[in-house]
């Protein structure tokens, strides 16, 4: 038994270094039981080092681990898990072709029995889905989960080995408002019961509102820590990015025309993706249309429709009050539609390749890059140098390659790519994903200066403060369809949140 | 045209297209335990032609029978080691590693056979195994024939689909094994070790190749050639999409595939010499990128397939 005053995890300067960069440094607390602490952080500030260093996913340069009292191995996962350590990862480490039961017993019976007892299992995994409000049938297959259900199954895996810890990564990236509600539900039953709880989040609000203690990490170092009772959000935000955070500003801009249309479109069935059904938007010149809605619920699919990698089965696709026929990347390129990609990794750039290479990789077709059917590398590199003046990147050369810049930087490229032609149309699709507070101001503030010129800009994102202070109209989607658009200021968060659900 | 049609009646027919059938199975087995752990195993010619060797080797130095399959067995592990420690901890390209594996594997063989053997023009015979009838039931008429008036090493073959069905679905080691194929980082996070499954799940297959060549030189020809392997290992690797990376399904397949090749030999006697043989040589492979046409479009194959594990990774 240990004392009610005794830690149940304890943390001694923990250091991690990947290369050159220092991810944790010299980091200590303590955990009691049945408390909460949040550990609060921007993107890159290494919460997620840390606790895959406590699971054992990473092996810590220096410093120890310690489980009530008995220092962790450093590298096994095994050893955490038997600790009673649970960790809910921000992506989920879950197998989507196999069932919510296969997925919770694996790991946890000896390989060399013959047989395992699924009706054993399965009522076990029931009666903690009850008790814990973590309803899921055990029967069914990861894929066809929402990611609501996905995440309760990943809790049910902790809980299912009997986990005194429990760490949960970013658990409300994913999550709509109301299931983020029944997931404090949860974690309030578990304190309940004796659980201890690391909640990491860059969320103030909800660390506010779940947290005992607040642990604030700022690139690599612990820079506070507060009891959440007598916390403030400015003081926290302070503590997080290290400055005081101003909301953009967003000036009045005379309305333009109407640049892009689409007309009841519906999109092909694309494997697992959600497809758009019956959609009708219009994007107006001077204007930011905010797009809300959880992921997966077919913004990828406007996304590819509006970029023309992906064609309408039905409805139209009017640019300047003409109906285009034949819709694809090159037409949406040469009607002025600009993209700036999801992923900037996977789509938006080509990581081995030069910066020239990529920043020219959507208009070499164009006079100013080639001649006669010859590319002009004196011109690539004298854009990509440009873009790297105006545009404030921090790299080597344009020679070099481009996986080798940071999130932030490689974003302003793209940025840089996609308005600097003057676009009519600005697709952005998650353009501030994963970056700091000072890169999201920059993103921001050329989105806003293009406004300003008069182009239609459409703006999706999963984060709904940002769509709140950009937007000018904002949509929210839902199962591929779309609600009725709102002005500035005309819907509460609780109203677009209802939507973002599906209700209403 | 009704001769042709007739031999589908004839019981000489579906006991050639079990025996056929055997070898495939095996290294279809194999395949499909390795694949279904994420790692691709392109070495499995070259493993077949060192089991197939291995085991005859084994019988013809004066070992009995059964000792020659472990032999097989044990070699086709050893060369499953070679590709699991290159393509799992190391995380090599699973191709490269996987036809250098096959090169390997056959050249050695090769090499050894005309070291132990080097004054033989043809290839020395030994005695293989013997159809055993298993009583009552070989008395069926074709079917009893047909399934069960094989050899031991047939019957092995339909008892390992079942052992390998049954640990896939019903054993936690079977359920580590799927998951490492569908999501390393799941089996990871549940605190089993990704490269031990793998580097086992690779062994464990890469033995049952060794096995199907075995069955070649053991149960078959009763010899070693050059060459003898022919091709077999990648209609297995064919076999597994077409199985869609399930054991019942493969062993479907195995069959087919072998009934197409027994009964093309039979076609080529019944038409008399009028259409070129080498068109009836074809008819399996053909019959069978149809088959795979039609069934693999819809196969969801393991997600993790190619895909190597690093650790903590960033």
């Amino acid at each position: 038994m240990t004392s009610a005053h005794a830690p149940v995890l304890r943390l001694a300067s923990i250091t991690k270094r990947f290369g050159p960069l220092t991810a944790n440094d010299s980091i200590s607390f303590d955990l009691a039981a049945g408390e909460v602490i949040a550990l609060l952080g921007e993107n890159g500030a290494g919460k997620t080092t840390l606790m895959n260093i406590l699971f054992g996913h990473y092996v810590a340069d220096e410093g120890t681990v310690e489980v009530f009292g008995t220092a962790l191995p450093p590298g096994d996962p095994r050893a955490a898990l038997d600790a009673g350590v649970g960790m809910v990862h921000q992506h989920f480490t879950l197998a989507d072709n196999m069932t919510v039961l296969e997925n919770i017993a694996l790991g946890t019976e000896s390989p060399w029995r013959l047989s395992f007892d699924r009706r054993r299992a399965t009522a076990r995994i029931r009666a903690l889905a009850t008790d814990f409000g973590l309803e899921v049938d055990p029967a069914a297959t990861i894929a066809a989960l929402t990611v609501g259900e996905r995440q309760r199954v990943e809790i049910l895996k902790a809980l299912y080995r009997d986990a005194r810890i429990l760490i949960l990564d970013e658990p409300t990236a994913v999550l709509t408002p109301i299931e983020t509600e029944a997931l404090f539900a949860t974690l309030r039953k578990l304190v309940a019961k004796g659980l201890s709880i690391i909640f990491i989040s860059h969320k103030l609000n909800e660390v506010l509102a779940i947290s005992d203690r607040v642990l604030v990490l700022r690139s690599g170092k612990l820079s506070g820590e507060r009891r959440t009772a007598g916390a403030t959000r400015q003081e926290l935000a302070a503590l997080m990015v290290g400055q005081e955070v101003n909301p953009p500003a967003v000036p009045e801009v005379a309305r333009g025309p109407v640049l892009l249309k689409l007309y009841g479109v519906s999109t092909g069935r694309n494997g697992t993706r959600q497809r758009l059904d019956d959609v009708s938007l219009k994007l107006i010149g001077g204007e930011i249309t905010g797009l809300a809605g959880v992921s997966g619920n077919g913004q990828a699919a406007l996304a590819d429709l509006i970029a023309g990698l992906e064609k309408p089965v039905a409805g139209t696709v009017e640019i300047a009050d003409q109906t285009v026929d034949d819709w694809s990347p090159r037409t949406a390129l040469s009607a002025g539609i600009a993209r700036i990609p999801e992923d900037r990794h996977a789509v938006g750039t080509i990581g081995d390749m030069s910066v020239a290479e990529n920043v020219v990789i959507e208009q070499y077709r164009s006079p100013s890059f080639s001649k006669r059917g010859f590319l002009d590398w004196k011109a690539a590199r004298s854009f990509a140098e440009e873009l790297i003046r105006d545009y404030d990147v921090k790299c080597p050369s344009p020679e070099a390659r481009i996986r080798l810049l940071s999130g932030g930087n490689m974003q302003k490229l793209i940025l840089g790519r996609a308005l600097d032609p003057d676009p009519s149309v600005i697709l952005a699709n998650q353009p501030t994903r994963g970056l700091d507070v000072g890169a999201i101001s920059y993103v921001h503030g050329r989105l806003l200066a293009a406004r300003q010129r008069g182009a239609a800009i459409l703006l999706i994102s999963e984060d709904l403060e940002e769509i709140m202070a950009l937007s000018d109209r904002i949509i929210v989607m839902s199962k591929g369809r779309l609600s009725v658009p709102s002005a500035r200021g005309e819907r509460s968060v609780r109203d677009i949140a209802e939507l973002m659900a599906g209700h209403g | 045209m009704t001769e042709a049609f007739e031999i589908l009646f004839t019981a000489s027919f579906w006991v050639a297209a079990i025996r056929i059938a055997s070898p495939l199975i095996f290294a279809t087995m194999g395949e499909l335990i390795c694949e279904r752990a994420g790692v691709l195993n392109l070495g499995i010619e070259g493993i077949m032609a060192a089991g197939a060797f291995a085991g005859w080797f084994t019988v013809y130095s004066g070992g009995d029978l059964w000792t020659g399959v472990a032999v097989a067995a044990a070699t086709g592990a050893a060369f499953g080691l070679l590709h699991a420690t290159l393509t799992v901890p190391l995380g090599l390209s699973q191709h490269v590693v996987g036809i250098g594996v096959t090169l390997l594997a056959t050249s050695l063989t090769y090499f050894t056979y005309r070291l132990v053997l080097p004054e033989v023009t043809s290839p020395p015979k030994i005695e293989p195994f013997q159809p055993l009838p298993i009583p009552y039931l070989s008395d069926i008429p074709i079917l009893g024939q047909a399934l069960f008036s094989q050899t031991p090493l047939t019957y092995l073959a339909f008892v390992t689909v079942a052992v390998v069905a049954w640990g896939l679905y019903r054993t936690p080691l079977g359920l580590a094994v799927r998951a490492a194929g569908e999501n390393p980082a799941a089996v990871e996070s549940q605190g089993l070790s990704v490269t031990a499954i793998r580097i086992g799940a690779v062994m464990t297959g890469s033995a049952l190749m060794a096995i199907g060549g075995a069955f070649l030189t053991m149960s078959a020809f009763n010899s070693f050639f050059f060459e003898m392997i022919n091709g077999r290992g990648w209609i297995c690797i064919a076999l597994v999409v077409f199985g869609s990376w399930r054991p019942g399904k493969a062993l479907v397949g195995a069959i087919l595939f072998a009934a197409f090749d027994a009964y093309q030999i039979r076609l080529q006697q019944v038409t008399g010499g009028v259409v070129p043989y080498q068109l009836f040589l074809m008819l399996p492979y053909v019959l069978s990128i149809l088959a795979l046409v039609l069934v693999a479009r819809r196969a969801t194959y393991p997600k993790a397939l190619m895909v190597p594990y690093q650790k903590g990774e960033r």
